[in-house]
């Protein structure tokens, strides 16, 4: 067992009397006081995440659009300076590699983000497929930090450290600024289905930024949340997470990331070809939201089961959605048995699936 | 630093035991084991006119991150269940000595009592 690794905020953590657990490598807080109460206050007020483990790395020179086009299954040639997209990236067979943001900072030059677990295996996809590409690939992970300001206060409180004007930034789309003095990226974006702020920075910055907006968000409700937190909030917004919805054999038109993938942009991409099979393919399998009605938690890698009672399938997340008091998850199942009779056992007793379409409950993204 | 009160016993499990009196006793879980399980969302109560032995399975209290059996700590009849654990099972974290019960148990052999620790046998246990 190597070393884990820390993210700048480590310390901060601690103080804050953060429970550290091993998250892909990463020591990493779950929850300070509570899972369902840090949950609670980004969907009420707001909350602060350290997600400063997620990789970062530039793409830069006159080959980055084409390269990224190339790359991922979104199209890149729809972004211009300061917009943000979101996009799997898949291998030749289309299971996904990551999913990922891609930043247009200007000419040539690009930022993307990608998920901690998947930091090396991603660097070295990259750095393959960009054989024949004019670009620059520079892994900048560990000189960048990330704090989230995640929920209906986020605003407010970052306007009262930033003389950027917020209120004009719309979702997915950033700008460069300072906040509490220190040089930021500010982005519209996040993985709590709440409208807020994502803040790339320098390594170096982030304890002094995470006490300013933790002092300045205290009179707003702001509250320290952990990855326990961050993993409710984005099931009950529907969104996938890397190992679970998506997975390198789970493509994105699987997890119902359809609307990700541009089959008709110049060029092609890699995946475009299993990824269209596959989409008119009836026997293909599918990835579904589910609520049971009951407070008991089905639980990742349980068994789906249909009317007759066999196994057609396997539960992929699961959690219980503190606003809805209800057990709610997702599972992947035949895209034929998804208008039928799902169920699961848990210790005995059948809990029957109730299909939903995500979010679980209303959210108020900005817009 | 967890809070072990020292007006009842304990199981390795992390099962407290109180003696209410009349051969009656509360069952629950301690400070220790609620804060480890954090968040804690739902409670699979016994059947009043359960017989327990010492070590059964009579319930399991899940919380966000896992589900856990619970071991009967002593023998019994099961006389009283805590219902309001179906709608507020919060209350295991927040009051585990107090709201947050799980049952009463018509004790069958009050020997079984010194088979269980004292606060500080359990807290040296738990250090």
């Amino acid at each position: 067992m190597s070393e884990l690794q820390r993210t700048p905020l480590h310390a901060f953590h601690v103080a804050h009397a953060g429970r550290m657990v091993d998250f892909a490598g990463w020591d990493m807080p779950v929850q300070y006081k509570s899972i369902i109460e840090e949950h609670k206050a980004v969907r009420t007020t707001a909350g602060l995440f350290d997600v400063s483990h997620m990789g970062e790395v530039d793409v830069s020179g006159p080959g980055a659009l084409a390269f990224l086009n190339r790359l991922v299954t979104n199209d890149v040639s729809k972004l211009y300076p300061g917009r943000v997209l979101y996009s799997p990236m898949c291998q030749p067979d289309g299971g996904a590699v990551d999913d990922l943001l891609v930043y247009h900072r200007g000419e040539e030059d690009y930022l993307v983000v990608i998920n901690a677990s998947n930091i090396a295996k991603d660097l070295a996809w990259m750095r393959q497929q960009a054989e024949g590409f004019d670009v620059t690939i520079t892994d900048r992970s560990d000189d960048y930090a990330l704090i989230a300001v995640q929920g209906p206060r986020a605003e407010t409180i970052l306007q009262s450290l930033t003389g950027a004007k917020l209120g004009i930034l719309r979702y997915y789309h950033f700008l460069e600024g300072t906040v509490a003095g220190v040089q930021c990226v500010i982005s519209r974006t996040g993985y709590t289905g709440e409208d807020g702020f994502e803040l790339y920075h320098a390594a170096a910055d982030a304890p002094a930024l995470a006490e300013a907006l933790m002092t300045a968000g205290e009179p707003h409700g702001l509250q320290l949340a952990g990855l326990g937190a961050r993993d409710s909030l984005r099931l009950e917004a529907g969104y996938p997470l890397y190992g679970h919805e998506l997975e390198h054999d789970l493509s994105p038109i699987a997890a119902g990331l359809g609307w990700t993938v541009k089959f008709k942009k110049e060029g092609g991409f890699t995946g475009d070809e299993a990824l269209a099979a596959e989409k008119s393919d009836p026997s293909r399998r599918r990835v579904v939201f589910f609520r049971t009605g009951d407070r008991r938690i089905v639980r990742a890698g349980a068994d789906v089961l249909n009317a007759a009672g066999e196994v057609i399938g396997r539960v992929l997340s699961g959690t219980l959605s503190p606003l809805l008091g209800e057990a709610i998850g997702s599972a992947l199942v035949p895209a034929t048995a998804a208008d039928q009779e799902l169920s699961v056992d848990i210790r005995g007793t059948k809990f029957t699936l109730h299909l939903v379409k995500p979010p679980f409950v209303e959210l108020k993204k900005s817009s | 630093m967890s809070n072990t009160p020292a007006d009842r016993k304990y199981a390795k499990s992390h099962e407290w035991v109180f003696e209410a009196g009349d051969g009656v006793v509360a069952v629950g879980i301690s400070d220790y084991a609620q804060d480890s399980l954090g968040d804690i969302t739902y409670v699979q109560l016994p059947n009043v006119g359960d017989a327990l032995a010492v070590g059964e399975v009579f319930g399991v209290v899940e919380s966000v991150k896992a589900a856990s059996d619970l071991y009967a700590p002593v023998s019994g009849e099961v006389v009283a269940v805590n219902d309001a654990l179906d709608s507020t099972p919060e209350n295991v974290n927040q009051d585990p000595y107090g709201e947050g019960w799980i049952m009463k148990l018509k004790l069958a052999d009050a020997a079984d009592l010194d088979g269980l620790l004292d606060a500080d046998g359990y807290t040296a246990e738990n250090s």
